[in-house]
């Protein structure tokens, strides 16, 4: 049998024709199996505070224990803000929003021109 | 303070009283260990005499939002504002109890603390979408601005427009670098200050009065 880690790419026309708690809920029940979810195009604000808040109430000692997120830039590098100074001015026009479990993505990070995810086969603890 | 800052302080709450205005609601929020807590006794003692709550090195000590009304901010130049202050637990999306092993609680007590903190994680999340008028968040001069979670608690912040005061606290330690936080968020007010000394709480008060006014 091969081991190895789940990766789901979610389009964003997939991710856009479902609400604000189905999308959570989509995201949440692949990582809680273990999975990492790659979104074409990432969250919102409001449903990544909303994603934090449900990730939250699912988290069980022993169990689950919440996700590892992190966005690659988009809009915000348009408007000038944070990620604009970060990425120096280029705003790729996706947000690629890779999530994964905390126990089992061990580390991610944004460099200059990509994201980097390190996922390990165990399941952390 | 003379006489007359004293018969103003007066005069503003007198005026507040009479009409009733609406106090802004504003919200410390930041990672674990940021030193919210610290930062918000700080500020509660300087106006008030008293403090919020009780601080710790093992993370998720504030395992409840707790509100502190009328809070008397008085910047610089003599400019008052009332604000109910509200300490929340630090944000994080993930909490596993062993990490509270490593600090010595038992098992029983690391999963209580572990189940208190999910709970008071999702309620300051939803306080943030629902009840809050500004923000100061906080960060660890010491530690990596970049963190994801500052970048997306701002983004947050940022898209409910809300005003916000970023602090680098822990300006006290040796490898603080609160000059990394000012560059990496030029686009808002960001105070350096030691909430555990007391450093720049004034400088800290006046971009209060402005910004939450």
């Amino acid at each position: 049998m091969i081991q190895g880690v789940q990766i789901e790419l979610i389009s964003a026309d997939r991710l856009s024709s479902l609400t604000t708690l189905e999308k959570i809920r989509t995201i949440l029940d692949s990582v809680m199996l273990g999975n990492i979810v790659v979104l074409e195009r990432g969250l919102s604000p409001d449903e990544q505070s909303m994603l934090v808040e449900v990730t939250m109430r699912e988290i069980r000692p022993g169990g689950f224990s919440g996700i590892e997120m992190e966005t690659y830039p988009g809009r915000e590098a348009a408007k000038g803000g944070f990620f604009a100074r970060l990425f120096h001015g280029r705003g790729p026009e996706g947000r690629m929003t890779v999530i994964g479990p905390a126990g089992q993505l061990k580390m991610l990070k944004i460099e200059r021109d990509r994201l980097v995810a390190w996922a390990s086969l165990s399941s952390g603890r | 303070m003379g006489m007359f800052g004293r018969a103003k302080k007066k005069f503003s709450r007198f005026i507040q009283i009479l009409f009733r205005r609406k106090r802004s609601r504003i919200g410390i929020y930041g990672p674990p260990n940021a030193g919210k807590t610290t930062l918000a006794n700080r500020i509660v003692r300087d106006c008030s005499g008293d403090a919020i709550g009780p601080v710790s090195e093992i993370p998720h000590e504030t395992r409840r939002a707790r509100r502190r009304e009328d809070v008397l901010i008085t910047g610089a130049n003599g400019s008052t504002l009332t604000l109910d202050i509200v300490d929340t637990p630090g944000v994080t999306t993930k909490i596993d109890y062993h990490e509270f092993l490593e600090y010595g609680l038992e098992q029983n007590e690391a999963i209580l603390r572990a189940r208190e903190a999910t709970e008071g994680v999702a309620e300051a999340m939803h306080w943030l979408r629902e009840d809050i008028n500004g923000v100061i968040y906080v960060m660890d001069s010491t530690l990596d601005p970049f963190m994801q979670v500052n970048i997306m608690m701002v983004g947050i912040i940022e898209s409910r427009n809300l005003p916000v005061v970023i602090v680098a606290n822990k300006t006290d330690l040796p490898d603080a670098s609160p000059s990394r936080i000012k560059s990496a968020f030029p686009q808002h007010p960001v105070i350096m200050v030691s909430g555990l000394e007391g450093t720049n709480m004034s400088e800290l008060y006046d971009i209060m009065t402005e910004h939450f006014g």
